[in-house]
């Protein structure tokens, strides 16, 4: 049965997929529904959207160049013309935020990608190895678990240089525990379930066994787990960025973007201010979605937290 | 007089489906005398109970023509008066003490509270009434048992210490649900022997919720039958055997004999009946 | 969000339990818990030696200047032991940290160690107010949530402490200066005290409204309460976030148990449902959540201090950042990740002795 002759949304939710693709898509479909019943949830992934959006198409979106000073028109107040006034440069901050989207993504999304197969990989080896690779590998990760993240990547980024690479290094150094005693709890789980001595007995080495089976079932967790992260990573980049060692002059990094209002925020409150909102409605988007994925995913945990 | 009078309960929950009566139009009445209530999971059982205790909580709707305890009608009373009723004059012993016993606090403690939300008693008078119920339901070194944990004890103590628990403010109804469904075999004996015989001394009626048909013919003088929310059947214990209704006749057949002929015991033909 | 001890906490402790013989049982425990504080304690300074000196920054040049010769520079990297392999470098690192050395400041030119000594009281002081405001207020909120599930104080509840997990501790810092301070004069500014009341109170405890009550000048005290509320209840802020969202959950976990309904099948009052029986059952992890919140607010103090000017650890460190203050960077990293692992661990162990349910 081909989508064109059952029409695409029976399709998705057929109870007998043809195809393993029809599968995956059609359980995606599933979770997207559910989500969507979740009010919270559906405005998280609007505004996770609009994030995207912004950052995709920032230069046609925002009106001004984030970067063009124009000092005659130094710190106005939000009008119709610059819906979140300007800075102390005369830019628009409106246009610096949106393209400030894309930072904030970029900084996120390679944070995640560092991170979370990294500790994926060293919690599963854990977990699957057992006897002295596990003791060591979760001694290490415990201790970093142990330690204060943001101070642990401000010492990090004051060694590396400031910068908006380092920042990510930082941080990502940091993000990598949870996800580590994520895979492993999983790892132990299955470690001697039927499949994966089935999978050896098939001649399939470690790495295999590890990488094509064990792993691809930490994803709904992982999720979760990184979607609630973000807020927390957008919360330290731009604590970075406050303190100067993130991006750099003239990127629009939301945080140096209300350091620098810092000194006006008395008078000219929105330079300071208006770059939070973004921050806040962010972080709150991927809240609301982790908390509606965790619903969806692993209703064992129910609405709890 | 029958201590409880109930016609036409009903217990309706909202499901994404519409709403589904978890008990649907159950009527029994209850004197001094046993009685069990038998079914499978999900017929019911355990709810009628509960909506007896006003229990249940929203989203489920409790409805009955009538639900009377020794007179008083105990639907639109009002919290403070049901709370009176509850643990005083009707009380319930629940299935498993590893759950159904607060772990933080100790035994002592706990049958205390018992006693404690009914009378005021001085403390001392207070401590010699639990050690008391604990002789009653022969648990012999009291004074040590009382600063106990839940985790402490093994079932079959934990569940006589919930029997001491439920008995001791002198309830006229004991309702027990399950109250040997958790216990290993050689202890459900012992305690359903206790309940019984605390039951007898002190002239209360009980209700015996259980799936266990038999230890329900064992230990009762009427059996009512339920299946998906409804009364199927009501008989004398004693009657059993010669039970009317397809479905009892079933459940019946289904259990093993002591001296089985059978090479396979036959399941329940559920078109037999009309059921939801 | 979640940790490991808060796992824990949620499921109750862990088994198996040990059979060993009773007497030791503790002693083993205890000892247990002493290695692994020291091997963690023993990573944190694997961690800043390594970004002491592994990372690519000349820790020579810092010392002995641009300008020196060569001569100098090869000297001064004797002196400093970097001519050493780097084990024993490591060797070396560990035994100065534990005689209390822990370089100089550069900035300050006095051994980091006092700095440090000098400035943690105002933090301590700080973060102790913030999480009596965050327990006072995050407890019975998260009660309440729980309680009322569903419902919409439930939903607002949570979306206020969703909040402590969204917005940027600096911004509410700077916004809450705006507003309370520069706009409505309700309290005191930047700082630990107006400034003509600053070294006037014999520095006892370091704690600023401790000493002054000690002194007996209630001028001071006010001076330090005015100053110390603003930035004090935004830390109370997110700490409440935190332990309001726990409490919840805990809440929520202990309602939907059967001893729950025995409790209610007694007769008891749904009061005491609550606050006796659910909440009395999660006193004990709520104890770990708390002294979790408070380790984090000894982090999260850093960017407050920072924009209030308050002349504690936090600020010490983002000031050696600025400085490009190596030593004492890495020192307040010490000091401040050394208190974190102590307070964390030491819940941990708190929740394992007070829960009547490891009683062997």
């Amino acid at each position: 049965m081909s989508p064109k002759t059952m029409g695409l949304s029976a399709w998705l939710t057929d109870d007998a997929p043809a195809s393993r693709a029809q599968a995956n898509l059609g359980r995606a479909y599933d979770i997207f529904r559910r989500l969507c019943r979740n009010p919270l949830a559906a405005l998280g992934m609007a505004i996770l959207l609009v994030l995207v959006l912004c950052a995709a198409f920032a230069p046609w979106i925002a009106p001004y160049s984030p970067i063009g000073q124009d000092l005659p028109n130094r710190l106005l107040p939000p009008s119709a013309a610059h819906w979140m006034g300007t800075d102390e440069l005369g830019r628009d901050i409106f246009s610096r935020v949106v393209h400030g989207a894309r930072l904030t993504l970029l900084i996120v999304g390679l944070v995640a990608v560092i991170s979370a197969p990294v500790g994926l990989i060293l919690g599963a080896v854990s977990g699957y190895f057992g006897g002295w690779a596990d003791r060591i590998l979760m001694g290490i990760t415990d201790i970093f678990l142990s330690l204060p993240k943001l101070i642990l990547a401000l010492a990090f980024v004051a060694a590396l240089g400031p910068g908006i690479e380092n920042a990510i290094i930082a941080i990502a150094i940091t993000a990598w525990p949870p996800y580590a005693r994520l895979a492993r709890a999983e790892t132990l789980t299955f470690r001697n379930a039927e499949f994966v001595q089935a999978a050896r007995l098939a001649g399939g080495s470690h790495a295999r066994v590890i990488g094509l089976h064990i792993l691809p079932l930490c994803t709904s967790s992982t999720i979760i787990r990184v979607t609630l992260d973000m807020a927390g990573i957008i919360l330290t980049a731009a604590g970075l960025g406050f303190l100067g060692l993130g991006a750099q002059p003239p990127l629009p990094e939301w945080g140096a973007m209300i350091s620098r209002g810092r000194a006006f925020i008395l008078d000219q409150w929105w330079v300071a201010t208006m770059p939070g909102f973004a921050i806040i409605v962010v972080s709150l988007g991927f809240c609301f979605l982790g908390d509606g994925l965790r619903d969806v995913l692993d209703p064992k945990s129910g609405d709890k937290a | 007089m029958s201590l409880l009078d109930i016609q036409n309960l009903t217990v309706t929950f909202p499901t994404p489906r519409g709403p589904v009566n978890v008990v649907d139009g159950v009527s029994l009445t209850l004197g001094t005398e046993r009685l069990g209530i038998v079914g499978e999971s999900g017929s019911g059982k355990s709810m009628t109970g509960r909506a007896i205790l006003g229990l249940v909580r929203p989203p489920g709707v409790v409805k009955a023509d009538r639900m009377e305890f020794e007179g008083q009608e105990l639907q639109g009373l009002s919290d403070r008066a049901m709370r009176k009723i509850r643990g005083a004059r009707i009380s319930m012993v629940m299935q498993d003490p590893k759950f159904s016993l607060n772990p933080v606090m100790t035994v002592g403690r706990q049958i205390e509270e018992a006693l404690r939300t009914h009378e005021s008693l001085p403390r001392r008078a207070l401590k010699a009434r639990v050690a008391e119920m604990l002789e009653a339901v022969r648990i012999h070194d009291p004074e040590r048992v009382m600063g106990l944990y839940p985790h402490e004890v093994s079932g079959g103590m934990g569940q006589r210490i919930m029997i001491a628990m439920m008995l001791i403010p002198r309830p006229r109804i004991l309702i027990a649900d399950e109250p040997t469904s958790a216990l290993d075999v050689s202890v459900q004996g012992q305690v359903l022997d206790l309940i019984d015989e605390l039951v007898r001394e002190n002239g209360m009626g009980m209700m015996l919720v259980s799936h266990d048909l038999h230890l329900v013919g064992r230990y009762c003088d009427r059996v009512m039958v339920m299946n998906a929310g409804q009364v199927v059947e009501t008989l004398d214990a004693k009657n059993l055997h010669a039970a009317q209704h397809p479905y009892t006749k079933g459940l019946l057949a289904a259990v093993p004999r002591m001296n089985e002929t059978r090479a396979e015991l036959p399941t329940l033909d559920r078109s037999q009946w009309a059921s939801t | 969000m979640s940790t490991d001890v808060e796992s824990a906490a949620l499921s109750g402790p862990s088994a198996p339990r040990r059979r060993g013989p009773r007497r030791f049982a503790g002693l083993r425990r205890l000892v247990e818990f002493l290695v692994i504080l020291a091997f963690t304690f023993l990573g944190l300074l694997a961690i800043t030696f390594f970004i002491g000196r592994v990372i690519p920054i000349d820790p020579v040049l810092s010392v002995v200047g641009d300008r020196a010769t060569a001569a100098q520079y090869e000297a001064a990297r004797v002196a400093m032991g970097l001519d050493q392999p780097l084990p024993v470098q490591f060797v070396h690192y560990v035994a100065d940290v534990f005689s209390g050395d822990l370089g100089r400041s550069v900035s300050t030119n006095r051994p980091v160690a006092d700095d440090l000594a000098r400035v943690f009281p105002a933090t301590l002081e700080m973060a102790t107010i913030g999480i009596v405001i965050g327990v006072l207020l995050g407890v019975p909120l998260g009660v309440l949530s729980a309680v009322k599930r569903g419902r919409l104080i439930d939903q607002l509840i949570r979306i206020f402490a969703l909040l402590g997990y969204s917005v940027p501790a600096f911004w509410l810092g700077l916004v809450g200066l705006a507003l309370f301070y520069a706009g409505l004069g309700w309290v005191g500014g930047p700082g630990r005290v107006d400034i003509f009341y600053d070294g006037l109170v014999d520095p006892v405890t370091g704690l600023l409204l401790v000493d002054s009550l000690i002194a007996g000048d209630l001028d001071v005290f006010f001076s330090a309460l005015d100053h110390i509320i603003l930035p004090a209840t935004i830390l109370g802020f997110f700490s409440l976030a935190y332990i309001a969202r726990m409490t919840r959950s805990f809440m929520l976990d202990q309602l939907g148990q059967e001893y729950v309904t025995t409790a209610r099948v007694k007769g008891v009052p749904e009061w005491k449902v609550i606050w006796v029986h659910a909440f009395g059952t999660i006193r004990v992890p709520l104890i770990t959540v708390i002294g979790l919140s408070y380790a984090a607010l000894l982090e999260g103090s850093v960017m407050i201090e920072t924009v209030f000017s308050w002349p504690g650890i936090g600020n010490y460190l983002t000031t050696a950042l600025f400085n490009a203050d190596m030593n004492a960077v890495l020192g307040a990293t010490l000091v401040i990740g050394t208190v974190f692992i102590l307070i964390n661990k030491l819940s941990d162990i708190l929740y394992r002795i007070l829960d009547p349910r490891s009683r062997t």
